[in-house]
């Protein structure tokens, strides 16, 4: 399979790459592809124009500002696991990293591609909206800032809008919090059928502060905040952290489909949070 | 068409490419080095998996004109001096490939999971080795020629 015809620019900086973004109306972006590419040969979309964020080194990397990280849109998952900063202060995002995809596609797919697509099914959006995260989208007028609440519009669609770009993704320090992701798929490199992300602040053995981010329980990311509130000031123990969970799939719309249709992944949802946030709590 | 400057196993090129076309088919069509070989199309199986600057990717999955300025390694590029390469070599000793196909694509994931981890466990394998489909062997010879060859590397080193 080919991919239709279509012209292509690389620009090396942000500058460039906004102006060759307003230059047409059929424009796509291409940062690591792992999403994009099989679209294109599959020719479910044909863009004219594929703008290549690949080459623009101020997009990439993971560095401290104040009390938050910040990851560069275009940072592989690889070099986000191979980052201790963010194993230290995002342990979160670490661990659902570890879940996407493959070895080769994490050596090319980026954080922020994964974002902007916002694939319901994907492993980065539950994590960024759990963390808090503020996501950097620059345009022809310049920046602005977008809370991960605010970003994940519809299946596929995000706060990004035409000539836009994800440049950076900020995330508060989750210092010392625990961390899992537990994922369920039948098959190795599968999508996520349903998984779920928890991060806990557990003070002496008691639940202080938890945030829970489901993946592929509706058409965007979803916070499970009853579930979250439930947990706050509760022991980290199998029986409090059941009945908390309980609630997990509260205000969710999962899809059905052949894997498994909404009631199972209401299901799903409870089981997968309580082991999350038990791993998470270390109990 | 779009010109690129690429190294591929040693050796640089120079050429004219479609955008579109995929990094697979370049080094198949144009540079002739059909050791990789196209298996899903469909970036599932990692039969044409390679190596960008140092790195397995899928090459189904890649622009050639991505990989323009950069460095790739094939299934070709991995001996040295006549020599079977270490993995290669195991893989043969341990009967590692019935049909062959998954071969080129499991060879050179095995020796990226090596460069990350040079003693990896059976389940560290198993993990590592995830992208690559294999509808003959069921694994098992695969993983053990994988840590075969971990150990003759260790061997090497001492």
């Amino acid at each position: 399979m080919i991919p239709a015809a279509f012209d292509y620019v690389a620009p090396t900086s942000l500058d460039e790459a906004l102006q060759a973004l307003g230059s047409g109306d059929d424009v796509k972006v291409i940062a690591g592809g792992q999403s994009l590419l099989p679209i294109l040969r599959m020719r479910l979309n044909a863009p004219e124009r594929l703008v290549d964020l690949g080459r623009i080194e101020e997009l990439r990397g993971v560095s401290e500002e104040g009390d938050s990280l910040v990851i560069g849109a275009m940072t592989t998952y690889s070099d986000v696991l191979d980052s201790d900063l963010v194993r230290q202060h995002a342990a979160l995002l670490h661990k659902a990293i570890r879940e996407v995809a493959d070895p080769q596609i994490r050596h090319r797919g980026t954080v922020g591609g994964a974002l902007v697509h916002a694939d319901p099914a994907g492993d980065v959006g539950a994590p960024a909206l759990a963390l808090d995260a503020e996501l950097v989208v620059a345009g022809p007028g310049g920046e602005r800032t977008v809370a991960a609440g605010d970003f994940f519009r519809d299946l596929f669609e995000t706060a990004v809008g035409e000539g836009e770009l994800l440049t950076r993704i900020r995330i508060p320090k989750h210092t010392g919090w625990g961390a899992h992701y537990e994922k369920f798929v039948r098959v190795a490199h599968q999508w996520s059928i349903v998984a779920v992300g928890a991060t806990v602040r557990v003070d002496g053995r008691t639940i202080a502060e938890a945030r829970v981010g489901l993946t592929n329980m509706g058409s965007t990311p979803l916070r499970a905040t009853a579930v979250e509130q439930a947990l706050v000031g509760k022991p980290a123990t199998e029986e409090a952290v059941r009945e908390a969970c309980a609630a997990a799939a509260e205000g969710t719309n999962p899809p059905s489909d052949l894997n498994g249709d909404a009631d199972y992944r209401r299901h799903l949802a409870t089981v997968l949070t309580r082991r999350a946030v038990l791993t998470a709590a270390g109990a | 068409m779009t010109r690129i400057s690429v190294r591929v196993d040693g050796v640089d090129y120079t050429d004219e490419v479609e955008p579109r076309t995929l990094l697979v088919h370049y080094l198949r069509e144009q540079l002739g080095k059909t050791g990789t070989v196209v298996g899903c199309d469909t970036s599932n199986c990692g039969a044409c998996t390679v190596h960008l600057d140092g790195r397995s990717v899928k090459s189904c999955n890649v622009l050639a004109v991505q990989a323009d300025g950069h460095e790739v390694t094939t299934i070709e590029g991995l001996a040295t001096g006549g020599e079977l390469h270490p993995v290669p070599q195991a893989f043969h000793e341990c009967h590692a490939l019935q049909c062959g196909y998954c071969t080129p694509g499991m060879i050179m994931q095995a020796v990226d999971v090596l460069r990350e981890n040079p003693d990896p466990s059976e389940e560290e394998i198993r993990l590592g080795l995830e992208g690559n489909l294999c509808r003959c062997t069921g694994y098992h010879n695969i993983v053990r020629a994988v840590r075969q060859a971990a150990g003759a590397r260790e061997g090497a080193q001492a």
